[in-house]
């Protein structure tokens, strides 16, 4: 069903409208507060907004003029299931039973409705647990009888808040494949931290920021060519904004670090731009040299090399990553191996040069 | 031998830091509560004590009791359970003093409950008039003891759900819509079983709420035998005539009240043990 949604909650300063086509899943991201599970609960029925429309295939979920006055349908009439970050088993039911419920709440007879929930258990791959009771799973399987739940209601849209967050790592990779296989045809929106989650589960990926949507498109423009600093951060890209100044080269808005001047960056343009338009800069922290000299070729903001860019810092956090230590300057971060760390004697308050060649630094159209 | 401190009875000492004085003064508390059932226990006239309490007056006040008690108990969980879900669960201008109004006969003197029962339900009450013209008299009968316990252990059975309503939370109760159920679908199998502890243990307060109800009782539905003269009332006349019935009578109800309390608690812990999963 395809979902078409517009609202407004004035208390959380919540204005969201969105499409989803038929069949797709949607990534709901942003940082707290920013009004994603007022977006979930608004759509299950949870959350009355004070104005807003939405229409889910040929069924008006809600029609609420500037009064709060309308039609607003109650949850359990919207054929919308919710999966939240706890399975939220009911305790008094065994996991079949927790499944068998949804069928059974609909009319379903309750052998149908026992049958239904054992071909679910079995598809999220728990049926040798449908006689436990939910103190008796782990979170793993509690949270894929919940999904089986959820489901075996037959939703017409599915909404996840966070399913694999209160998961320990062991057991979320499993569930996230387990997921991906049960939402692939389906409508659904996933509240998300996790941009695996988002990569592997979504086809689009919404940003809301402050109950407002900043961005919108096909998960990996959003995530691969930010334009919000939160996008970039949940990609672990730095992302530097400013206009175009010439071909290949953009002014950016603000200094990399306080007490820096603003510099021109040498680009890689994947957009057509001129001169003066708006462009967003995106280089990978892999790609970011770190050094303690200015190298001879590169003044930082002369004419010297066309085809590296070199940005004078201060290192405000050393953060080990893996093998790797991320060098934050600000909002800029460079990725260098721990010996090259150790050799440079690198440490917060310490001034380096970031080099980056124009081919690693990536500009598009903000 | 160690065992984890969740099963059951604890075997390490850890330091508690409960100061001396107050143990002292728990002691005596206890004691006070305590000491008058011994002093009571030291005066049945165990030779009689079969006779006395099975002798027909008592008989009849106890057989009264129960059926008005558990009568009284069953209209408590109907109109208390509603009254609850409502009180926990909606939200309403003058909710906060209505909650309190209806928990009014927790604070009110009994009697003063059974003289404004009479007023309402009496002959000449502000309903007893209209059940007048129908034929009914509700006013010094079976019913009116029933009446008068109910209005009494009501707040009890109230309190202790809406407490437990709120503390389980609505969001089991959420997942349920989400899931398609219909609110009384919500209502019978999400959220009445997961307080059925709190219920079973509300009803069992109620219960013993309505058998040691007197004063509205007697106020309202009067003294007589096998009619309205329960074991309270019973125990309160023979103590003018045969101090040795009413102190066995006593301790009929006391063992009740033992059993009662007994069956409270463990209503309780099997019910909390069962939301655990251990079923």
């Amino acid at each position: 069903m395809n979902l078409e949604f517009s609202a407004q909650v004035a208390a959380r300063g919540f204005d969201v409208s969105l499409s989803i086509a038929q069949g797709e899943t949607v990534a709901v991201l942003g940082p707290n507060g920013a009004g994603k599970s007022t977006f979930l609960t608004v759509l299950a029925g949870l959350l009355r907004p004070d104005s807003g429309r939405a229409v889910l295939g040929d069924r008006v979920l809600f029609e609420l003029g500037a009064g709060g006055r309308g039609r607003w349908l109650p949850p359990h009439e919207r054929g919308v299931s919710m999966l939240a970050q706890d399975a939220l088993l009911f305790p008094h039911l065994s996991a079949l039973e927790n499944v068998a419920f949804g069928p059974q709440s609909r009319g379903v007879s309750r052998a149908e409705a026992r049958s239904r929930a054992t071909a679910w258990l079995e598809r999220v791959g728990v049926s040798e647990l449908a006689t436990r009771g939910p103190a008796q799973l782990s979170g793993g399987q509690a949270q894929r009888v919940a999904v089986a739940r959820a489901l075996a209601s037959d939703p017409e849209l599915l909404l996840l808040d966070e399913p694999l967050a209160a998961l320990d790592v062991s057991a979320a990779p499993a569930v996230r494949r387990m997921l991906r296989d049960v939402l692939a045809d389906r409508t659904a929106l996933i509240v998300t931290h996790d941009i695996l989650d988002a990569f592997t589960l979504a086809d689009r990926v919404v940003v809301l920021e402050a109950g407002r949507v900043v961005d919108l498109g096909p998960t990996r423009d959003v995530l691969d060519r930010p334009r919000t600093p939160f996008a970039a951060g949940l990609a672990a890209l730095n992302l530097l904004t400013g206009t175009v100044a010439a071909p290949g080269v953009v002014r950016a808005d603000s200094p990399v670090a306080p007490g820096e001047a603003a510099l021109l960056l040498r680009a890689r343009f994947v957009d057509d731009l001129t001169a003066g338009d708006r462009a967003a800069v995106c280089i990978r922290p892999s790609a970011v040299t770190v050094s303690v000299t200015p190298t001879t070729d590169a003044a930082p903001t002369g004419p010297g090399d066309p085809e590296r860019t070199v940005l004078p810092v201060t290192i405000t956090d050393l953060e080990p990553r893996g093998d790797l230590v991320r060098v934050r300057a600000g909002d800029v971060a460079a990725d260098a191996p721990p010996g090259r760390v150790a050799d440079l004697d690198l440490a917060p308050g310490v001034r380096v040069w970031f080099g980056v060649t124009a081919a690693d630094a990536v500009a598009y159209r903000l | 031998m160690t065992r984890p401190i969740a099963s059951g009875r604890r075997r390490d000492r850890a330091y508690a830091g409960v100061p001396g004085w107050v143990m002292g003064v728990a002691a005596v508390g206890a004691a006070f509560v305590l000491l008058p059932l011994v002093a009571m226990v030291t005066r049945v006239n165990w030779a009689e004590f079969v006779p006395l309490v099975t002798s027909e007056s008592s008989l009849d006040a106890l057989g009264l009791s129960l059926r008005t008690s558990l009568t009284a108990t069953a209209l408590c969980v109907l109109l208390g359970v509603p009254m609850a879900v409502v009180l926990a669960r909606t939200e309403f201008w003058g909710q906060r003093i209505l909650r309190s109004l209806v928990l009014l006969p927790l604070v009110l003197p009994p009697v003063v409950g059974g003289i404004a029962l009479l007023y309402t339900f009496g002959r000449r009450g502000l309903l007893g008039q209209g059940f007048e013209a129908l034929g009914v008299t509700i006013a010094f009968s079976t019913t009116a003891v029933v009446l008068a316990q109910t209005f009494v252990a009501l707040p009890f059975l109230v309190l202790s759900l809406e407490g437990a309503l709120r503390t389980v939370g609505t969001r089991y109760e959420a997942v349920g819509a989400t899931l398609g159920a219909r609110p009384t679908t919500v209502l019978r199998r999400i959220t009445l079983p997961l307080v059925v502890p709190a219920l079973l243990s509300g009803a069992v307060l109620s219960f013993a709420r309505a058998l040691g109800e007197f004063g509205a009782t007697l106020a309202f539905a009067g003294s007589l035998q096998g009619v309205t003269r329960t074991l309270p009332l019973e125990i309160y006349l023979q103590r003018e005539t045969d101090p040795d019935a009413a102190v066995a009578l006593s301790l009929v109800l006391v063992v009740v009240a033992v059993v009662v309390v007994a069956a409270a608690h463990q209503a309780g812990r099997s019910g909390g043990a069962r939301l655990r999963g251990s079923s």
